[in-house]
């Protein structure tokens, strides 16, 4: 029976982590703002400034081309 | 030839007969425009694919002028509004009223696409506030203002906005020690468990033993960290000689760590330190619930929420931007078009025409001349004026009628009167069942003296008494805000059903605050000359030409050529060859008798031939009647206007007491008046909207601001009223009656359990498993009970 002791320990030490990591995040605000997280992951992948030069350098390219034909 | 109307893009609104097209695409206006172009330029385009146009339209006053915000470079401004800054990169807060949907979040989050300085940019959708990280030397503080400005979402930045509140840490506080009680709660529970088993007996005492210990250590973070604040309060209201619910409740608390603890020493038994533990998570549950607030909103506004940052002053050297609270009387102002005024002060120079509607309501402005005094509050529509202070700010009239009942209210003891009422019985009988059960057993079996006398105490905690009413009433609060009725607290409901008289404001409260009704008074108008007016009002942004504009129905415009207008007076110009004023009867007459006219006239002559005028009627609330009946049938009524009495054949039928009726009011008659109502013992509930009512929301019982929206200004207050749901006033009002008997109802269901309860303790039959048992489950009823009952009854009657 004595090996209940063990599991009463591990029991309460794997309780513990639980709480202290609700702890930090209550502490680390991310209770705070229960809304925001939701509706930002469903943003596509933000816009890189690179790909943005060289889309408009390509839309500039179609412009040019349709004003000639 | 009939266009189809189009939505513009940008914002979603109607984009009349003639839409700006850009892109082959239809804008309402060139704001509109602006923004979509900026951000078609920025590849950004997909902030019109998340939300159905999510943009905000600006109005062409409410756009920004130029140097609007050049105070943000002085340092000292700048340092009080930054929340970090070192090595040239600087973190700070805004809040941004007009935040409103996923695309809001996705356009402010990518900031930094639009301009490199932007290092981050989060937003907290529920406090509608953005904090953005940026390189100062790439952009500074006012050029990332005005970068926000660009896009149409305007920063509120205010006196307050720079004595920032320190973030509130007590709902983390609480988070953290329900957590912590939950833990030690169900670890408790846990290791008690077989206990209550049969056969629990033949249990090996090392077993009993280390359980038992076990949960002693669990309890004791739980009594003297998480349940600190019922020791503290009923500590408090002790001194004060109040018998507050928390003091049986500590009573309870510390007589079951006792009591747990002499088992376990005597080896009795292990206690009762699941109750212990349980008792304080539920207790705990219940105070966050009824914690629920409207983070955007704000009920504890005073003036400086509402005046600006800084002012420019005039000196002989030049004009110099000056923080507010730097300003001294005598000092010259220059206060532009928009802006406002800061103190009471003299007009020096130029045409004040000026916008009182935040103060009074009333949204047509008052003309000024120079030489006369001008209250602070109001908004200067027009050209530039120049001022001399002869006021300080905190010296003016109405900062000094806020500040002075600031005082007043602060010392009124706000929490729950009903359940501290039952305490005081509940506490005294308890005791009393206490000793009585005590004194029995010294003559009959002395040993259980003790023991019946913890066992009273402990089984009569009322847990399921102090839940009833953060679960009812927050409840209701929840119904409430749901249906655009915004408590600030749970308290303001027990109010609410105190109160005896309603007051309410005229201007702005029970009328429109901007549309009003227009009749025409003169010869009948033709489609032509309809047509010319329309042309020339459009282009003014003086809101009673906005109303005429809006309310004329006639197609289409003509071009106008010398158009001016002249403050105070009013309009003219050439329209299709014809010459049109349009003003003040002064203006367009020429006639100089002062007519005590009561309502406000639109004078129109056409080529000097004078037509008639527009008559300005208040058009009231949808639903206005119904709920005035409504209410009368249980409520004295009065209204309080600073208006003149033109309006009193009207509002008489409504109110059928002549000497209810009140005109001519100003904010301190108001005050004074709520006052001397709430002193011959009726409660009253004031309704208001502007800053003149501040005084009286204040001073009465419940203060209601009705808000067009609940994000803007609104003066300090117990609730907001979201304005289109004026109609169902009196459905909240009732609703807190229904609340109320809820609450007695809950009340009787732990009553009753408690009599269960008692009847096995003062037996001396008090185990732990059926403290075990019968305090979760008292909880649990009262809870689902309130929580139940007032969604069930919200239903039925709030719709």
């Amino acid at each position: 029976m004595s090996v209940v002791f063990v599991l009463i320990i591990i029991g309460i030490l794997v309780a513990s982590v639980f709480l202290i990591a609700f702890i930090w995040a209550v502490r680390n605000g991310q209770f705070e703002d229960s809304y925001t997280p939701s509706v930002r992951i469903l943003f596509d992948d933000p816009i890189s400034t690179e790909e943005n030069d060289d889309t408009s350098e390509q839309d500039n390219k179609h412009e040019k081309k349709s004003i000639k034909s | 030839m009939k266009k189809e109307e189009q939505a513009c893009i940008h914002c979603g609104e109607n984009c009349g007969p003639v839409p700006i097209i850009w892109n082959q695409k239809p804008f309402c206006c060139q704001g509109c425009q602006t923004v979509y172009q900026l951000l078609n330029e920025n590849q950004m385009t997909q902030y019109y694919s998340i939300a159905d146009a999510p943009g905000i339209k600006l109005e062409n006053d409410q756009i920004p002028s130029e140097d609007k915000y050049a105070f943000l470079e002085l340092d000292e401004i700048r340092t009080r509004l930054l929340d970090f800054s070192d090595g040239g990169i600087s973190k700070v807060r805004f809040f941004i009223p007009t935040i409103h949907c996923a695309s809001c979040i996705w356009l402010l989050e990518n900031l930094h696409t639009l301009h490199k300085g932007v290092i981050q940019s989060s937003v907290n959708f529920p406090k509608k506030e953005v904090s953005i990280t940026f390189r100062e030397e790439e952009l500074n503080l006012r050029k990332l203002v005005e970068l926000l400005a660009s896009i149409h979402y305007v920063p509120e930045i205010s006196q307050q906005t720079l004595e920032k509140a320190p973030k509130s840490k007590s709902s983390k506080t609480l988070l953290i020690k329900i957590g912590i009680a939950g833990f030690s709660f169900l670890n408790a529970m846990l290791y008690h468990f077989p206990q209550y088993l049969p056969g629990s007996e033949h249990l090996e005492a090392n077993f009993r033993l280390v359980f038992g210990w076990l949960s002693f250590l669990l309890s004791l973070p739980v009594l003297f960290y998480c349940a600190s604040d019922y020791f503290l309060s009923a500590y408090k209201s002790l001194r004060k000689k109040i018998i507050s619910i928390d003091l049986p409740i500590a009573l309870g608390l510390i007589t079951l760590f006792l009591q747990s603890t002499l088992e376990l020493i005597t080896d009795q038994g292990i206690g009762y330190f699941d109750s212990l533990t349980g008792l304080v998570f539920f207790l705990l549950i219940g105070k966050w619930y009824q914690s629920i607030t409207y983070e955007a909103l704000t009920f504890e506004r005073n003036y400086k929420s509402y005046f600006p940052v800084a002012v420019t002053k005039l000196t002989e050297a030049g004009n110099t931007t000056i923080p507010l609270d730097q300003l001294k009387a005598g000092d010259r102002i220059l206060v532009r078009n928009q802006e406002l005024i800061p103190a009471d002060a003299t007009l020096e120079k130029g045409n004040a025409s000026i916008d009182y509607s935040f103060v009074t309501g009333e949204s047509v402005p008052v003309g000024k001349n120079v030489g006369d005094f001008v209250f602070a509050g109001g908004r200067q529509m027009g050209s530039a004026i120049e001022l001399l202070v002869q006021k300080e700010v905190e010296q003016s009239y109405l900062t000094q009628l806020w500040n002075q009942d600031y005082e007043n209210t602060n010392n009124s003891a706000p929490m729950s009167s009903v359940i501290n009422k039952v305490s005081q019985y509940f506490t005294a009988t308890i005791i009393t069942i206490a000793l009585g059960a005590a004194l029995y057993w010294n003559f009959n079996d002395s040993s259980k003296a003790l023991f019946a006398f913890t066992s009273v105490l402990i089984i009569a905690c009322p847990c399921a008494l102090a839940l009833t009413i953060p679960f009812t009433f927050g409840s209701t609060m929840r119904q409430f805000g749901r249906r655009g009725f915004y408590l600030k607290n749970a308290d303001v409901i027990e109010q609410l059903y105190k109160i005896k008289t309603i007051v309410f404001d005229k201007t702005g409260t029970i009328t429109h605050a901007q549309s009003s009704r227009i009749d025409f008074k003169g010869e009948q108008l033709t489609e032509e000359q309809l047509k010319l007016i329309r042309s020339l009002v459009f282009h003014s942004t003086h809101p009673l030409s906005k109303t005429i504009s809006t309310t004329l129905e006639a197609s289409g415009r003509y071009e106008v050529a010398n158009f001016k207008e002249l403050p105070s007076l009013g309009i003219t110009g050439e329209v299709n060859n014809s010459k049109l004023n349009i003003g003040s009867k002064y203006f367009v007459t020429g006639d100089q008798s002062d007519s005590k006219e009561l309502k406000t006239q639109v004078w129109v002559s056409i080529n000097q031939h004078i037509l008639g005028y527009f008559q300005f009627e208040n058009s009231y609330r949808k639903g206005l009647q119904e709920t005035i009946a409504q209410l009368s049938s249980n409520y004295e009524l009065h209204l309080i206007s600073g208006d003149n009495e033109s309006e009193r054949k009207n509002l008489l039928p409504l109110f059928k007491q002549e000497a209810h009726l009140n005109f001519n009011q100003s904010p301190t008659d108001k005050l004074n008046y709520i006052n001397k109502l709430q002193q011959d013992g009726s409660p009253s509930l004031m309704i208001g909207d502007g800053l003149n009512d501040a005084g009286a929301l204040n001073e009465s019982k419940v203060g209601v601001v009705i808000a067009d929206n609940i994000y803007n200004f609104t003066p300090a207050c117990d609730a907001i009223l979201q304005a289109d749901k004026f109609a169902s006033l009196h459905r909240f009002i009732r609703f807190a009656r229904s609340s109320m008997s809820i609450v007695r109802q809950s009340f009787l269901i732990s009553f009753l359990y408690n009599v269960v309860g008692i009847s096995f303790a003062v037996q001396g039959n008090l185990s732990p498993i059926i403290a075990a048992i019968l305090m979760p489950l008292s909880s649990v009823t009262v809870v689902a009970f309130a929580t139940f009952s007032v969604n069930l009854k919200a239903r039925k009657k709030l719709l």
